[in-house]
């Protein structure tokens, strides 16, 4: 495991708050641009962060009271795959990790999508996994009524990360031999379907798309409960939890308490445990990077971050944190570098920081927060840090097929 | 102003077929996005008006194993094309992409992306499928009766047209001082009820800068035609010689006058490859010596199999055709592909009369029967070619297929495109900020013009 906290930085839209598109300026126009996602992740890139997150949904946007799209917040996207495409030949080192849904889609080209992003990043591509629970989105596709509990969707969702692993592991390496004299361009015995007969779904063959740099991007998937910690010791490599987020109930700090607290709490401990517990009850023997979602507004003082969000949620006309998932932070560079430093004593792998501002807070992520961790010693310096794949910088352990010949299989050089 | 008709150019990236040598020393990786990204450069480079690429769904098989005598693997079509939308500024990018295996709200929402990222230059090949084998790669398998093929395709771009269409022009308003991000009243929820599709909801992505991805077509059946008649605005064909390319044309024509559409609505772009020579002896010999690297040995021999539909691989090629007759009961041992004999007895009688008559070995006949849709010369030649074509309207240009990858248009951009540009029917840059319809010529979009005939 990687010795130094992971940062990983969420983006969406204008930010995470509601209100944040009417405090982003031009950029409030440009959402649906290369121009400005390019701006976004290149800042990243430069400072050092380990990834970027997309998010992505087949819904328009959010609704309102009256069960409407709302259209006080931003609404209309583009797909987080192609963008993470877009923007990887404009970049060098941070990881691009789109959100992919398995709910309505197709495994065989979910699967090649992301093993094309590892081409085309040069082993930088990563996988947000999601599920698509809502009636909305099935209204949209038109093929199943929707309404699918959450057994349903997660066991579908089992069987896609399957299946999307077999294809990835595919393509043997050495696959591709471009023998002339016998005038085969590949040995197709180093090339297998994926056989997959699910309740599901069902894919026969092999990938279209020869193994990619890291053979099979890393998995992130949210483990908020108990279910979607189970699930993430199924089919992810790296687990993302919100600890402390208040959700409609009330607001807390993510290792407890109000804001940042320089305890070990148990809002932290417990979120790590569930995903430990899980991993346990899966007998999988592999201990996963586990991120700490917070949702942040970073200020110049903890006063100064604090009316800002105040005057996010005044425009918004409700608390952002009340419903947030992951606790909201309105705080300062100092306060994250000594709660990343708090995680990290508690076993967490790093943060994955929603800024609730882009760019205003995705730039404080990279051209403050960054700086300080390093002069913290809790990261390397960009120029000091070597360029790896992204399972690499999350501390995954390379991926071997389980194809792969076993050493007793190949030919021992005399 | 010249009162020529100007010359359009799509270049081809080179394909998981025979066409492409890649035991050629300059061959490089048919997957790494360098090569991509210079075919693409050099393409813009050469001032084409749009960038083509196949798609994959399952590995070609024969008999029963997958065909390895070709190019293998390639990269999935929408995400490749995301990429090179980050590294080119004004060349279109044309996707093959299926109406079978894909849902329309996704497809129409990868398109719109593909169509913001890149400023308005992205295209869609629109292509149908209806068998198993592709089939059992995807949710629903084999799910689509061959009849229903063009029922779904011709369904599916008018539902994927009233999603591009749902959000107006000015819907994303950011008027921050009132705290409304978009006008309501300016999102269409689609309700759609049709044999093939029930889709209901508001798409996600905003209206896009062309509005409509440029519709391409390449089907040549009796239904492929009509459909690019009603909703194309290319067709990629396959007829490349002069009378049947003009013959193809008319048809179109005729096609489109029955759906109120005019020729100036529809480019024709026939698909050949181009090579080229300092004399016409020169690009004769080139020409030679690439056909016998696209037919090797096991390539001849794989070619014999698809139409005897049984295992030649101990047959020498560079003997006479096999004795044994083809076996037409057996299911087909190739799959994957399109397959190109109707009648496998007569084709094999006529090759062997061919091959008898003009001494020909087995290698040396599938070399000449597989041989179509080329040009060969010297660069002026060629250009003149192209023109010539253009000016008596068998085509409004070319899809330039090349040999190699991804090194095998630069000759062509070198070599030809200077001649073209010289005869004043080729543009010598892009317009600003042109849309991929605008660098095309074409006159608005299909539903526009639709509503204008209704």
């Amino acid at each position: 495991m990687s010795t130094r906290p992971v940062l990983v930085t969420a983006l969406q839209g204008a930010g995470w708050h509601p209100a944040a598109w009417r405090v982003a300026g031009p950029a409030a126009r440009r959402l649906t641009s290369l121009r400005h996602w390019r701006d976004v992740v290149v800042e990243q890139d430069r400072a050092g962060t380990d990834a970027v997150t997309l998010e992505d949904s087949f819904t328009a946007g959010p609704l309102n009271q009256e069960g409407d799209l709302d259209t006080r917040t931003v609404v209309g996207r583009l797909d987080a795959l192609l963008v993470a495409s877009a923007v990887a030949p404009a970049t060098r080192a941070v990881g691009l990790v789109p959100t992919v849904s398995v709910t309505h889609t197709e495994p065989f080209h979910v699967a090649t999508g992301l093993q094309t992003l590892d081409h085309v990043s040069a082993g930088r591509a990563g996988w947000r996994i999601q599920v698509s629970p809502t009636a909305r989105e099935a209204a949209l596709f038109g093929r199943r009524p929707g309404g699918d509990d959450a057994a349903t969707l997660f066991a579908e969702a089992r069987e896609v990360a399957e299946v999307v692993s077999r294809l990835w592991d595919s393509w043997d390496d050495d696959a591709i031999i471009r023998d002339v004299a016998t005038g085969r361009f590949i040995d197709r015995d180093r090339i297998h379907g994926a056989a997959f007969v699910g309740e599901h779904v069902s894919v026969h063959g092999a990938s279209i798309v020869p193994r990619s740099p890291q053979g099979r991007p890393p998995v992130f998937a949210l483990a908020h409960r108990a279910d979607a910690a189970a699930f993430a010791a199924d089919a992810a490599d790296v687990v993302l939890v919100t600890p402390g987020g208040a959700g409609p109930s009330g607001s807390a700090g993510p290792t407890g308490g109000p804001g940042p607290s320089h305890g070990a709490g148990l809002e932290a401990r417990g979120a790590l445990a569930l995903v430990r517990d899980a991993e346990q009850a899966a007998g999988s023997d592999v201990r996963r990077p586990v991120l700490a979602d917070l949702a942040v507004l970073i200020g110049a003082s903890a006063s100064e971050a604090a009316d800002a969000l105040a005057a996010l949620d005044a425009a918004a006309g409700s608390s952002y944190a009340e419903a947030s998932d992951a606790p909201v932070l309105a705080t300062t560079v100092p306060e994250l570098v000594s709660l990343v430093g708090d995680l990290a004593s508690l076993g967490y792998a790093g943060v994955r920081l929603r800024p609730l501002r882009i760019p205003e807070d995705s730039t404080a992520v990279a051209r403050r927060l960054v700086p300080a961790l390093v002069a913290a010693g809790l990261r390397a310096d960009v120029a000091s840090r070597p360029t790896a794949d992204l399972r690499t910088r999350l501390g995954v352990a390379p991926a071997v097929s389980r194809y792969a010949r076993t050493t007793a299989d190949q030919e021992i050089p005399a | 102003m010249s009162t020529k008709r100007q010359v359009h150019l799509a270049a081809h990236f080179p394909g998981v077929n025979n066409t492409t040598v890649w035991s050629d020393d300059r061959a490089e990786s048919q997957i790494a996005f360098s090569s991509f990204e210079h075919f693409a450069r050099n393409a813009e480079r050469g001032c084409f008006d749009f960038l083509f690429l196949a798609e994959g769904l399952r590995l070609r098989e024969q008999k029963g194993r997958i065909h390895d005598l070709d190019v293998v693997g390639r990269p999935n079509t929408l995400a490749i094309l995301a990429a090179l939308a980050g590294v080119t500024s004004h060349i279109g990018l044309v996707g093959t992409l299926q109406t079978t295996f894909n849902e329309p709200v996704e497809l129409a929402e990868q398109l719109a992306t593909l169509d913001h990222l890149t400023d308005g230059r992205a295209g869609w090949n629109v292509v149908t499928s209806s068998d198993a084998f592709h089939g059992a790669n995807f949710r629903r398998g084999g799910f689509l009766d061959h009849a229903d093929r063009y029922t779904r395709a011709d369904e599916f771009v008018t539902l994927a047209r009233e999603l591009w269409d749902s959000w107006a022009p000015d819907a994303v308003v950011a008027d921050a001082a009132g705290g409304v991000f978009a006008d309501r009243s300016r999102i269409r929820d689609v309700d759609h009820h049709g044999p093939q599709f029930d889709v209901r909801g508001t798409f996600p992505v905003p209206r896009s800068p062309q509005r409509h991805p440029v519709v391409v077509q390449a089907g040549d059946s009796d239904e492929g035609r009509d459909l690019a008649a009603r909703q194309a605005e290319v067709v990629f064909s396959l007829h490349t010689e002069f009378d049947d390319a003009r013959a193809f044309r008319a048809d179109l024509t005729e096609r489109l006058a029955r759906v109120g559409r005019s020729e100036d609505e529809l480019l024709v772009l026939p698909g050949a490859t181009f090579v080229l020579g300092d004399t016409a002896a020169d690009a004769e010999e080139r020409s030679r010596a690439i056909r016998r690297a696209q037919v090797s040995p096991a390539t001849a021999i794989a070619f014999l199999e698809q139409v005897w539909n049984r295992d030649l691989s101990g047959h020498d090629v560079d003997g006479p055709l096999p004795d044994v007759e083809p076996d037409v009961d057996a299911e087909t041992i190739t799959r994957g592909r399109v397959r190109h004999v109707r009648d496998p007895r007569a084709t094999v009688q006529a090759w062997r009369d061919r091959a008898d008559a003009e001494h020909l070995s087995t290698r040396d006949l599938v070399i000449a029967v597989s041989t179509r849709g080329g040009f060969v010369g010297t660069p002026s030649h060629i250009a003149s070619e192209i023109d010539r074509y253009v000016q008596e309207r068998a085509s409004d240009g070319f899809v330039v297929v090349p040999h190699t990858n991804p090194y095998g248009l630069d000759e062509f951009v070198d070599r030809v495109v200077p001649l073209l540009q010289e005869r004043g029917v080729y543009r010598q840059a892009y317009d600003d900020g042109a849309t991929l319809r605008s660098t095309l010529g074409l006159p608005g979009h299909v539903l526009d013009r639709q509503e204008v005939s209704a």
